[in-house]
């Protein structure tokens, strides 16, 4: 069993017991401190200038040309937390609730509630750091609604928050550079931690541009560096987005948790061909006003504005009245591929459902003509009112649609479907964020720790700022503390040599394959494997094939994979074949995972555990923990596992209806 | 809307470093699908130079969806190529008949070096964010968000400036290289915000003197930066940023 | 910040040419006004008394240095910007956007600037430097005597060539004023949602009306036109 350091007491006073307790390190020894940061994503950036900021010398790491590119950039919709502004009954135990719920029951219950507790910290910090939050006329901060949810309680800048909290973040992590706090490396990809004496203690970095390793000597390394749903190939991930820090990281003896819950987004725009290298993510929020459809009767072609309402099947109003379109995202995701696989699909590859705003923009049009005293007015000027409100609300998805399919949204709704999104799974870390490897911490998206089995909207945001402003300046110090006055470690130590030694070994054991597939090849062809099998549905049959499947491809990928150019160069090709080749591993060890749950939970569905009417069939007597992977190399893995304990809230079956 | 397919010659500048001199290659590629979008475009041709043994085109790109900035392409001239308010990663062939030509550039700046074919050296902005473009505000320092209220308009106007991405499509389509845009964008998102207004002064002076040393060339007003930005971030920030420096120059000490 | 931070910086240099050019904007209407009544009947004795004004009144002689200083100022700055703007790409576009993302003139402000030079040279030994250095015929009205500024408008403009030349001058002023005029009022800060407008409009419209006016003098000369506005006299 392994010691998550949750602290006793009751749920909401762990966390000011801890702090109030924890050991501190005094200014000018933080001084003498380095730590290394890996991603400068939310819980990167944030956590890198935080520690800054406390005088802690930081080295932060990303493969990016620049710390703001991170791919928290892309988020859309917002960040959840439980300021209550809206007076509509939210908490901080309600969002700890909700996000328990929609975990389905398979997140920490401790951790989970100092989430909760700080949210309201974040967003007080971003305003004051410049993040210009949507607003109400009044001049207060707006609201709106989310997935699985019934409170207004995300906060949100147009359908750009991650990037303006990135960007808050990535200057906040820029001012401590300009201060000499920080110093940056950009275009540098970390292929590799360094352990001495059973502790983290440093990475090798490969730099992009000259090709050359470089060995960095760290008090405690942070991995920040998100998740691994590019497995999958196809997914809303950016395409430089990997496992491989994480993934170093494991093959050193860091538990990998719960590798297999991946959440699959429901509202992405289809594929549109062989050619397709990403898919793109349509803000949950619009789910706040479109309505999810398919045709009642199976393969009807006829354009969708022709297809009269009583023909119509609004499935998800129809199998979760309570929810409605806003159930969560696993939910709502699985419920279109159900509808898709019975022959109800749209579009030319029939794997689309129809989301639509034809009554969103009559309903805002009236309003608009009412609030103007405008009185009877023909339906067109009503639409063209209700067009102005939805262009405001949600103008910049409305035209990257238009821009992607080509297709205007607010003539006929918009195709959509499911796509991989994010990775609950992760490193497995304690409740002070460090891994089983001492002075090695994980934080954001990179670590299994918050949201359970499926994570709610608007939380990826919160709980990756939480870990890098909140979390980690207090938690590293009780580590820390105990580093001050030892001798360091220089990066000529003999564990450092032989780490680069490793790096360097492997990369010329890639380069000098020259057989005669691409790595780009491999990679699709590995995320189809995991896509139909590990995909939003999963057989014991399927699983045990994948795993065979993924055993000869990365056979064959080591055999015949081709990289052109040289190891002393930028040489886009080697870095993606780095990435692939963990991939390849981190694959087997996700359809492992979900071949030993055998329960459905969250986004984790296995079709031979389900309800009659087809929601996921949980199993809390023999599945209640978090599965810990332990990578015993040519042997495979052993599985640990951590009980979760719900002290507080009472695991049911989760009903959205 | 109807899918075609296409056959295009496209004049790609091939760089190997940044030392070396970089000159434009000639590829056919055919049966490029209008749905496409530029880069899987480039995709393709990438693949098949890697299996005629060939180095495939080097290029910054990330996210794909047209908020990172990583990409940075300059496309029969235009950075990010025809369309307005696009990036180069949610260009889609569409934009393109069978037949045309294609000329792609890296963007072009003596402050933004070439790394390789396309991709191009631009730390010059995170260097100029570091003079000056941020709030001084330690974590924990904050009070509550709702307790300065913040006019609608002006939190507006703010957060259209705080979209820029950061690509530096407003540098490599100014005859000038001029950081402006960027700078000025930087400048308005955190002046008008009251929790950025206390440092004004000094983040202006700081990030134009920044700017001014990383070697881009001054702003001449022709605009073209407006008319490139893949963000639409509006020229009056530049104006902005003069009107601030002005003042910053004649009120400080 | 000391001054010579200021202007020395990107901004303050771009400043210089925008205070200059207003400076010039300016001169060009008091200049405009005094040669307009060259057009109007009466022409000869109301434009040769008011160069006589502006040639011997000490605050528009004091003045004139100034205006010289700005000339020069904005010339030597405006090309000192165009060789440091110009040496910021070294490795050049093999296609640019050409006039789809700004106008031509914008981006050619000192080759406009400089045929404005060139103009301005044969211009200043046309009339300012006869009417400097006393090589000018004289007239007499009620008794007091006048340099016949005007005589040597009417030889000089008797040749196609300088009429041609003049025109084409005012042509390059235009283009000149089109971009200046506004770029000088974006450059000081003073471009606002709200006026963009306004400052556009007034800048196309001075850019037309003044060049406009100043091509007009020449040919009317040429040809003798001349308006008649009867009692009325429009200056001095």
């Amino acid at each position: 069993m392994v010691d998550n350091k949750i602290p006793a007491g009751p749920l909401d006073t762990k966390w000011k017991n801890y702090k109030g307790t924890v050991r501190l390190v005094n200014p000018s020894n933080k001084r003498k401190l380095e730590v290394i940061v890996v991603g400068t994503g939310l819980a990167g950036a944030s956590a890198a200038a935080s520690l800054g900021e406390l005088g802690y010398r930081v080295k932060a790491f990303c493969f990016q040309d620049s710390p703001r590119r991170a791919h928290s950039i892309a988020a859309q919709g917002g960040i959840n937390a439980a300021k209550n502004y809206q007076n509509d009954g939210d908490s901080v135990y309600r969002l700890f609730y909700d996000t328990i719920k929609g975990g389905d029951y398979r997140a920490r219950e401790a951790n989970v509630h100092r989430l909760a507790e700080i949210s309201t910290s974040i967003i007080d910090q971003c305003v004051a750091q410049g993040v210009p939050f949507a607003r109400e006329y009044g001049g207060l901060l707006s609201n709106r609604s989310f997935g699985g949810t019934q409170v207004q309680r995300t906060f949100y800048a147009a359908g750009q928050t991650g990037q303006q909290l990135l960007i808050g973040a990535y200057q906040a992590l820029e001012r401590q550079v300009a201060l000499g706090n920080v110093q940056m490396y950009s275009r540098h990809e970390m292929l590799d931690i360094v352990k001495v004496d059973g502790k983290a203690r440093g990475i090798i970095v490969r730099d992009l541009v000259s090709g050359e390793l470089e060995r960095h000597f760290g008090h405690a390394v942070l991995l920040c560096s998100g998740g691994y749903g590019n497995v999958f190939y196809l997914s809303t991930n950016a395409m430089g987005c990997n496992v491989t820090a994480s993934w170093k990281a494991h093959r050193h003896g860091a538990y990998f948790a719960n590798p297999c819950f991946t959440q699959i987004h429901p509202t992405c725009i289809p594929v549109s061909g062989d050619h397709q290298s990403k898919l793109t993510l349509m803000s949950e929020s619009l789910r706040n006003d479109g309505r999810i459809w398919v045709p009642r009767n199976a393969g009807d072609d006829r354009k969708p504005t022709d297809i009269p309402e009583e023909e119509r099947d609004y499935f998800l109003e129809r199998r979760y009245p309570a929810f409605g379109n806003l159930v969560p995202r696993d939910v709502a995701s699985r419920a279109a591929k159900e509808r898709c696989d019975a022959g109800h699909g749209v579009g030319s590859s029939r794997q689309a459902v129809y989301l639509d705003y034809a009554d969103a923009i009559q309903r805002y049009g009236r309003a608009e003509a009412s609030k103007r005293n405008l009185g009877d007015i023909p339906k067109e000027a009503i639409t063209g009112l209700g067009r102005d409100v939805i262009s405001e609300k949600y103008g910049n998805l409305f035209d990257m649609y238009e821009k992607i399919t080509g297709e205007n949204p607010y003539e006929a709704p918009m195709r959509i479907y499911p796509a991989v999104h994010y990775t609950m799974g992760g490193l497995w870390v304690d409740y002070e964020l460090m891994t089983n490897i001492k002075g090695l911490y994980c934080l954001g998206e990179a670590n299994f720790s918050d949201h359970g089995a499926n994570r709610l909207g608007a939380s990826a945001l919160m709980q990756g700022l939480a870990d890098g402003y909140f979390v980690i300046p207090y938690t590293i110090g009780n580590y820390l503390a105990d580093e001050v006055g030892k001798a360091n470690e220089t990066v000529n130590h003999p564990a450092f040599l032989e780490a680069e030694q490793r790096c360097q070994e492997r990369i010329e054991k890639l380069m000098s394959i020259q057989g005669r597939q691409s790595v780009e090849s491999f990679h699709k062809r590995l995320g189809k494997i995991m896509w139909d099998k590990c995909g939003m549905a999963r057989s014991e049959e399927g699983l045990q094939d994948a795993i065979r499947q993924i055993r000869a491809l990365r056979e064959e990928f080591w055999s015949d994979v081709r990289i052109p150019g040289n190891i002393l160069e930028m040489n886009p090709e080697l870095d993606k074949a780095g990435r692939v080749a963990d991939f390849l591993e981190l694959g087997e060890l996700m359809c492992l995972d979900a071949l030993e749950r055998h329960e459905s939970c969250g986004g984790h569905f296995r079709e031979e555990y389900q309800t009659p009417d087809g929601e996921a069939l949980r199993n809390d007597a023999d599945y209640m923990y978090a599965a810990l992977w332990e990578n015993r190399g040519e042997d495979g893995w052993a599985l640990h596992k951590e009980s979760l304990v719900y002290d507080v809230v009472k695991p049911s079956q989760r009903s959205y209806k | 809307m109807e899918h075609y397919s296409m056959d295009l010659t496209l004049r790609v500048w091939r760089q190997r470093n940044c030392t070396e001199n970089g000159r434009f290659e000639t590829y056919q590629v055919s049966d490029i699908s209008s749905e496409m979008s530029f880069l899987e475009m480039i995709d393709v041709l990438n693949e098949r130079l890697l299996q005629e043994g060939k180095e495939p085109i080097a290029f910054d790109h990330d996210c794909r969806e047209g908020i990172c900035g990583s990409c940075s392409m300059v496309i029969n001239g235009r950075p990010h190529g025809p369309w307005k308010g696009t990036t180069t990663c949610q260009l889609h062939m569409r934009a393109f008949k069978h037949g045309d030509a294609i000329t792609i550039e890296p963007f072009r700046a003596d402050a933004f070096p070439v790394i390789k074919d396309l991709m191009v050296n631009r730390s010059a902005f995170d260097r100029i964010i570091q003079a000056g473009g941020y709030v001084s505000v330690n974590t924990g320092n904050a009070v509550d968000g709702n307790a300065i209220p913040i006019e609608k308009d002006k939190a507006d106007e703010a957060f259209a400036a705080a979209t820029c991405i950061g690509c530096g499509a407003c540098v490599a389509a100014c005859k000038n290289s001029s950081a402006m845009l960027f700078v000025s964008a930087k400048v308005s998102h955190l002046s008008l915000l009251p929790q950025g207004a206390p440092e004004k002064a000094s983040r202006v002076l700081g990030m134009v003197a920044q700017m001014d040393k990383e070697g881009f060339g001054s702003c001449t007003n022709t605009f073209a930066c407006e008319a490139e930005c893949p963000k639409e971030i509006s020229v009056l920030n530049i104006a902005r940023l003069n009107r601030e420096y002005l003042a910053a120059s004649l009120a400080g000490d | 910040m000391n001054w010579k931070q200021l202007f020395s910086s990107s901004v303050g240099r771009k400043l210089v040419m925008a205070l200059t050019g207003i400076f010039l904007i300016v001169f060009l209407i008091v200049h405009c006004y005094v040669n307009a009544n060259v057009l109007f009947s009466n022409g000869e004795e109301n434009f040769n008394r008011a160069a006589h004004f502006m040639s011997t009144n000490l605050l528009v002689r004091i003045t004139e240095l100034g205006l010289f200083a700005g000339f020069l100022i904005h010339i030597v700055q405006g090309y000192l910007l165009e060789y440091h703007n110009r040496s910021r790409r070294s490795s050049k576009y093999a296609m640019t956007a050409g006039n789809l993302t700004s106008t031509w003139y914008s981006r050619s402000m000192a080759l406009l600037g400089t045929l404005i030079l060139l103009f301005l040279i044969v211009h200043l030994a046309h009339f300012w430097v006869p009417s400097r250095f006393g090589e000018l015929a004289e007239v007499s009205y009620a008794g007091k005597s006048y340099h016949n500024l005007y005589g040597r408008m009417k030889d000089i403009f008797s040749q196609e060539w300088v009429v041609g030349l003049y025109v084409a001058g005012c042509f390059s002023l235009s283009w000149h004023l089109l971009h200046g005029f506004q770029s000088a009022f974006q450059t000081m800060g003073w471009n606002h949602r709200r006026y963009s407008a306004a400052i556009g409009s007034a800048g196309i419209g001075f850019s037309i009306v003044v060049p406009t006016l100043f091509a007009l003098m020449p040919i009317f000369m040429y040809f003798g036109w001349e308006i008649d506005l009867g009692a009325v006299t429009l200056l001095f």
